[in-house]
């Protein structure tokens, strides 16, 4: 239900906005979302721009792996012996 | 009609179709031929990178260098709604003689039929070409077991560039379409090597379904790596924003070589400076095509039901 | 939750709520990465889904109608009503355009001023406040021929739903990101409190959704429940104020009939009497028949996550995505459709 992409806004145009992809351009509208000036990121959806957006943190995903195992393989608080998932 | 068709041979002319007979008349030198053909329903008619006349050459050139062949003939058919404007015929034949010239292929026959309005999109054009395999020269239908996949570029701009200027998406600058002959760079490649099994070019349902077909009809899996698939940044973004998969987005410039891993870096450097290694050929999951996903794990490619369609969900 | 009651669980059901969720953990493979005794489970938050047989006919008799040009977004293109579908339409020469954006639809209706255009609104909170800014800016604009039919429905009434069900128990829900990004993650407070089961707003990259999955897991193990925003870059508490408000001007809760699980109170979007002359139900004032849903198709049960697809004796037999019989096998994001593309 939320397919919504990040683009920079590059142009306000009144209640419309022309924002830039990443390499591909199109005008949108602002009528969702309050307060947005020349160099926000924005997601876009269905050709309005729902909220603003900060950049993902580049985080290698087998970190991000590492991490669930380890919380998979945590005791549980106070529990008995505790499962280990592996 | 007979101006038009008289107009289309000087246009075309050569000392074959100038005979303006029923018949071409070939002398080819060669055990076996090529022999493709193809209709083309493209809407819109022209479109950022090329038009359907382009595409036609094109399409069918690509289709007969894909068994290593040689084109030479082709025949071009016109179907025209009645009330096309003369001028829009004018500028897709240049384009037809264009593109010909540049594949060094020559239009040896053809006709024109005109329908009543609503009864075609503007125009229709088939076209059908011959083309030599020289000896030895040929290329099967079957990967072999080792095989690695290379492809030439970029993914998913023709789809992309079609879909963007007939439902006029708004999205700029406009796509442009890869619509481009692919025969002097198919036949570089056999001459870097002779352990090609499969050359094909994945039109219409994208790279995902010719692989596929590959797959299904050799019995043969093939595994290909997401993060190794090429596709240009603007034309990526475009897919991630109508939530289209690139991989089943038409192609019309593109073509993937099934070689043995010996000789996939001088067909790679052959095919050109896009060119990439995707994947490889295997003995597990036969008839069955898997990606491996961008965080390392693998699924299933499957072949696609019917045409994407952009969505907001 | 008690903590013995955690460390003997043999497994971790977790639901992804939203359609989006469930494609993009299906493309990325992630669930092969996940230890056994993690399930993911795929809920009811797809629009075309659980979009009522009902709303699609209506949509298809407008279609039908002279001098209309129905407008909707792709995903409800082949979606089946009674008989038919959009896609079918078009191809029997009915005007049915694919828009991006329901603004285009309203520029569509200012072309062509003969006809009367209809836009068929489908979606949740993330896609209703944008039309309904398009319908307040038909009306400022004076666009007479353009009309919207709402299918919009409310996630929260049916999270309600599922945490509250007694045929299965979910341990922890995985939140839509970009519903999240209007609603704020406030709306998800009340159900974590009366049901104790964590919530997870989760963004839609390969690394947000691990990321989630392992805030709920660790909440799980502790023995907590409380509402976690993963998806920090793009959701506040307080969600996007204009947008709420957008909705609450234009549109009023209603009733609506979910497909394949029923009706569920005050979990639609009815176009405001201020604006009923822009909504499409009262322009065409269409009559349909009651829907009933194919002999054995269990889709209700498998949007509640009470069934997976292989449980149903249609999944790959006869209903498949080129023939789907039930809404999870139209929508390319229904959990059948994913299951038979990218197996389980």
């Amino acid at each position: 239900m939320c397919l919504a992409v990040p683009a920079r806004i590059t142009k306000i145009l009144g209640e419309k906005a022309v924002v830039d992809f990443g390499g591909v351009k199109r005008e949108i509208s602002l009528g969702v979302l309050a307060g947005v000036k020349k160099g926000d990121h924005v997601l876009v959806h269905a050709g309005f721009a729902i909220g603003k957006v900060t950049k993902e943190e580049a985080e290698d995903t087998e970190k991000v792996l590492g991490e669930l195992r380890a919380v998979i393989n945590a005791e549980s608080v106070n529990g008995g012996s505790g499962d280990t998932f592996v | 009609m007979h101006e038009l068709v008289e107009d289309m041979r000087l246009k075309f002319s050569n000392r074959i179709l100038d005979e303006m007979a029923d018949a071409a008349e070939l002398r080819v030198d060669a055990e076996r031929l090529a022999f493709s053909t193809d209709s083309y329903v493209v809407k819109p008619l022209f479109f950022p990178g090329g038009d359907i006349g382009k595409l036609a050459v094109c399409g069918t050139v690509n289709d007969i260098s894909m068994k290593g062949a040689r084109p030479l003939y082709l025949s071009l058919a016109f179907i025209l709604e009645e009330g096309l404007e003369f001028s829009v015929l004018g500028r897709v034949a240049s384009s037809i003689k264009q593109a010909a010239r540049e594949a060094n292929v020559k239009v040896v026959t053809g006709d024109i039929k005109v329908v009543e309005q609503g009864a075609c999109d503007g125009m229709f054009i088939n076209t059908s070409g011959i083309g030599v395999i020289e000896k030895g020269k040929g290329v099967g239908v079957k990967p072999k077991s080792g095989d690695l996949v290379l492809i030439n570029g970029g993914i998913a701009e023709h789809g992309m560039a079609i879909l963007n200027a007939r439902e006029d998406l708004g999205f700029k600058p406009p796509i442009k379409s890869d619509c481009a002959n692919v025969n002097f760079e198919a036949q570089k490649c056999l001459k870097a090597s002779e352990k090609i099994s499969v050359m094909r070019d994945p039109t219409r349902g994208g790279l995902a379904t010719t692989l596929n077909e590959i797959a299904r009809s050799s019995n043969i899996g093939i595994e290909i790596s997401e993060k190794d698939i090429p596709v240009k940044p603007a034309v990526g973004k475009l897919c991630d924003v109508l939530g289209f998969d690139p991989l089943y987005v038409a192609n019309e410039g593109k073509f993937v070589c099934f070689v043995s891993e010996e000789d996939a870096s001088r067909v790679k450097k052959a095919m050109g400076p896009g060119a990439r290694l995707i994947g490889r050929t295997t003995t597990r999951h036969k008839g069955e095509v898997r990606l491996r996903t961008r965080i390392g794990s693998t699924r299933i490619l499957p072949m696609l039901e019917s045409d994407q369609l952009p969505r907001i969900c | 939750m008690s903590p013995e009651y955690i460390s003997i669980m043999k497994t971790i059901k977790l639901m992804e709520v939203c359609g989006t969720h469930t494609m993009a953990i299906a493309r990325s493979g992630i669930k092969k990465l996940l230890p056994k005794e993690v399930e993911l489970i795929s809920g009811p938050g797809c629009p075309v889904c659980v979009t009522s047989q009902e709303d699609i006919d209506k949509a298809l008799k407008i279609a039908g109608e002279e001098n209309v040009i129905m407008t909707t977004f792709g995903d409800m293109m082949r979606v089946p009503g009674s008989s038919g579908s959009l896609d079918r339409m078009k191809t029997e020469g009915a005007d049915v355009r694919v828009v991006y954006s329901s603004a285009d639809a309203l520029e569509i209706a200012e072309k062509n001023p003969s006809k009367r255009v209809v836009f068929m609104g489908v979606g949740f909170e993330t896609t209703s406040p944008t039309v309904a800014a398009t319908i307040i800016e038909a009306k400022k604009r004076g666009v007479k021929n353009f009309f919207v039919l709402s299918g919009f429905k409310v996630i929260f009434p049916a999270l309600e739903a599922i945490a509250g069900s007694k045929e299965l128990k979910v341990n922890g829900f995985i939140c839509p990101g970009h519903v999240s990004v209007i609603t704020g993650s406030a709306p998800y407070e009340p159900v974590v409190k009366k049901y104790v089961i964590p919530c997870v707003i989760t963004g839609f990259e390969d690394n947000d959704i691990i990321k989630g999955v392992t805030r709920l897991v660790r909440q799980i193990k502790r023995g907590y429940a409380c509402v976690e925003v993963e998806y920090k870059r793009a959701v506040k508490r307080s969600g996007n104020a204009k947008a709420k408000k957008l909705i609450k001007k234009v549109f009023e809760q209603a009733d609506s009939v979910w497909r394949g699980i029923g009706k569920i109170e005050r979990s639609g979007l009815k176009i405001k009497k201020k604006y009923e002359d822009l909504d499409a139900e009262k322009e065409f004032n269409v009559k349909v028949k009651k829907s009933v849903l194919p002999k054995g198709c269990v889709c209700g049960k498998v949007l509640q996550g009470i069934k997976t697809p292989r449980e149903c004796k249609l999944f790959g037999k006869k209903c498949t995505p080129r023939h789907p019989v039930g809404p999870c096998m139209v929508s390319s994001e229904g959990t059948c459709a994913a299951y038979f593309r990218y197996g389980s």
